[in-house]
């Protein structure tokens, strides 16, 4: 009876354990959807930041920014990130590629303000100036380890009978990886970019001083540039209520810009799996 | 892959030349890695070098006075309330995501499973700062009103539980921290369990045990490796987190004891205090917070992803 009972209470106590999980989660994005919405307005994706006293106004250059600074990420990360992840697949079974491995895993664990200040020193030093650029290096670093892992995986899922039909077919090893493995691939190697990319648009420390900060537009890569993370830190620890609630409804925006990603690059997958 | 070599010594040279170059693309991508690892190193060592020599490695790890018009940088307060606070987050963060994941694997039908991976997913594709304005405006409240009077009123012999209730500081920041890691150990736990044999688990049920006996007795011992893994990849994403716990641990420089006092962390100052820095010297200090949060995250890591793979190879030594 006694074992029973024990049995049965940690069996419960395992149950509460999903439900204390799941009570932060649910208060948080009914939280960031309810406090959220009410400021949420045509302006709101059109207009630029609102001087302190004044109403209105919206975060349409942090949107914006936010935007530009990944798309420079991707740039950068995306042929690096995929590159070194075929490599592992179709070259790395040999000792560098287990040390390039497991570099890639111990890089994914290095905090991301760390890597702000490792672009602080390649890119804002030189430069003399905060810039859009300074970010976007930031985030490539942060999105290369994970990508070269997850594009390992996908591109060794390939069928090794289509490589080496390609191959047989006399079509040269360059071709076969480009046109026949990353093409299979692609699907997951998207969905694996998509989540990447939804990961770096959340990021807001390693931008904090590389890409700074900016109430106004900016299309200059080497110019400081505002982004929604650091807009919504900077109007969370103001003192003036008007930027509280500016702050929920810009989350919102983050949230469901963060959550479109990913979701779209599960569905990919989904869709291309069959 | 021992096929593709052959083919290529059959074929004539001209062919061989892109194929070459193909190679050499993707080993210069691959070895890219290798390439930002040492350069993060080196960049950090480039600019946090100057203070690091200025006040010497050993005081600097050590005092605590951290006065930048003067020069005299003491991380003995930042290095402190990490730790505090990842510890207070991995002792909330352990044992709900152990149970959560137990109750995942061993226990729940496997539609549960599939219905609850998503909302943990979910969890971890929260931004930081997001999960900081929920701190700030949710939890630093309910933590000044509820939960540190209970504590205060409860446990308030012990010295951890003293002092004015503010909800900012090291609690607060040690409960946002435990949030944010507890979908990566409940991930990684619900890998590592998922390798332990079902012969095992069979095994002790077969011989009477209950469901949770099989579990401590087969089940436990087996992903033991895995799971000390597990937590050690949590604490490490705790220790470098940043935005939560600058919003919420309220910034203060100082060592104390109670959990309900503010506090400052490693990651946390850097946040602050780097964009306007006051000059060179200061940067150069703040760069050797970040120098020393690389170490010993580069640490932790590279221990919990070996503990992993052993245990994922099987009951590994360190497991018996």
């Amino acid at each position: 009876m006694k074992r029973r009972f024990i049995n049965g209470l940690m069996t419960a106590l395992c149950g509460l354990a999903l439900l204390l999980a799941l009570v932060p989660l649910v208060s948080l994005l009914w939280l960031v959807i309810s406090h959220g919405f009410k400021g949420l307005s045509w302006d709101f994706f059109t207009q630029l930041p609102a001087p302190v006293g004044e109403t209105g106004g919206g975060v349409a250059n942090a949107i914006a920014g936010t935007l530009y600074i990944v798309g420079i990420a991707c740039l950068i990360g995306v042929p690096l990130g995929v590159g070194a992840g075929v490599f592992l697949a179709e070259r790395g079974d040999t000792p560098v590629g287990d040390a390039i491995r497991f570099t890639a895993e111990v890089l994914s664990g290095v905090p991301s303000i760390v890597v702000g200040i490792v672009a602080y020193g390649l890119v804002v030093l030189p430069m003399r100036r905060f810039s859009a650029l300074a970010g976007g290096v930031a985030l490539a670093v942060l999105m290369v380890p994970t990508l070269a892992r997850s594009t390992e995986e996908l591109v060794r899922l390939v069928p090794g009978a289509l490589r080496e039909a390609s191959l047989a077919l006399g079509v040269p090893q360059w071709r076969t990886s480009l046109r026949v493995v990353l093409r299979t691939a692609l699907g997951g190697i998207m969905t694996a970019i998509l989540l990447g990319v939804a990961r770096a648009a959340g990021e807001t420390a390693p931008l904090l001083f590389t890409a700074l900060n900016n109430q106004y537009w900016n299309w200059r890569a080497d110019q400081p540039t505002a982004s929604l993370t650091v807009q919504i830190f900077n109007y969370a620890v103001s003192p003036y209520q008007d930027w509280h609630d500016k702050a929920w409804s810009a989350a919102l925006v983050l949230l469901l810009l963060v959550g479109t990603l990913s979701l779209g690059g599960r569905l990919l997958s989904r869709s291309r799996v069959r | 892959m021992s096929a593709p070599p052959r083919l290529q010594e059959a074929q004539p040279r001209r062919v061989n030349l892109p194929d070459r170059a193909w190679t050499v693309v993707l080993t210069v991508l691959g070895l890219a890695v290798l390439g930002v690892a040492a350069i993060i190193i080196a960049e950090l060592l480039r600019i946090g070098g100057p203070a690091l020599r200025h006040t010497g490695l050993v005081a600097f790890v050590t005092t605590s006075i951290w006065d930048v018009t003067r020069d005299v940088f003491g991380a003995a307060p930042f290095i402190y309330g990490t730790l505090v606070t990842s510890i207070v987050a991995l002792l909330i963060a352990l044992p709900v995501s152990l149970g959560l994941a137990l109750f995942l694997t061993e226990m729940a039908p496997a539609s549960v499973r599939s219905i609850v991976s998503f909302p943990i997913a979910l969890l971890a594709g929260i931004p930081s700062v997001v999960h900081g304005l929920w701190g700030l405006f949710v939890l630093v409240p309910i933590l000044r009103h509820l939960i540190e009077p209970l504590l205060a009123n409860t446990l308030g012999f012990l010295p951890l539980f003293q002092g004015p209730q503010i909800g900012l500081g090291y609690l607060a920041a040690g409960v946002i921290l435990a949030v944010m890691i507890l979908p990566t150990i409940t991930s990684i736990a619900i890998e590592v369990l998922q390798t332990v044999p079902g012969s095992l688990r069979e095994a002790a049920l077969a011989l009477g045990a209950t469901r949770w006996e099989a579990i401590r007795t087969a089940v436990l011992p087996y992903a033991r490796a895995g799971i000390v893994g597990a937590s050690m990849l949590g604490l490490g994403r705790a220790l470098g987190e940043t935005m939560a716990v600058t919003m919420v641990i309220g910034n203060s420089p100082t060592i104390r004891a109670s959990l309900f006092a503010p506090g400052y962390t490693l990651p946390a100052v850097i946040a602050n205090e780097f964009a306007e820095a006051s000059g060179e010297m200061h940067t150069s200090a703040l760069a050797a917070l970040g120098l020393l949060l690389f170490a010993v995250t580069v640490g932790l890591n590279i221990a919990a992803r070996l503990l992993v793979r052993m245990s994922r190879r099987g009951p590994a030594r360190v497991a018996a």
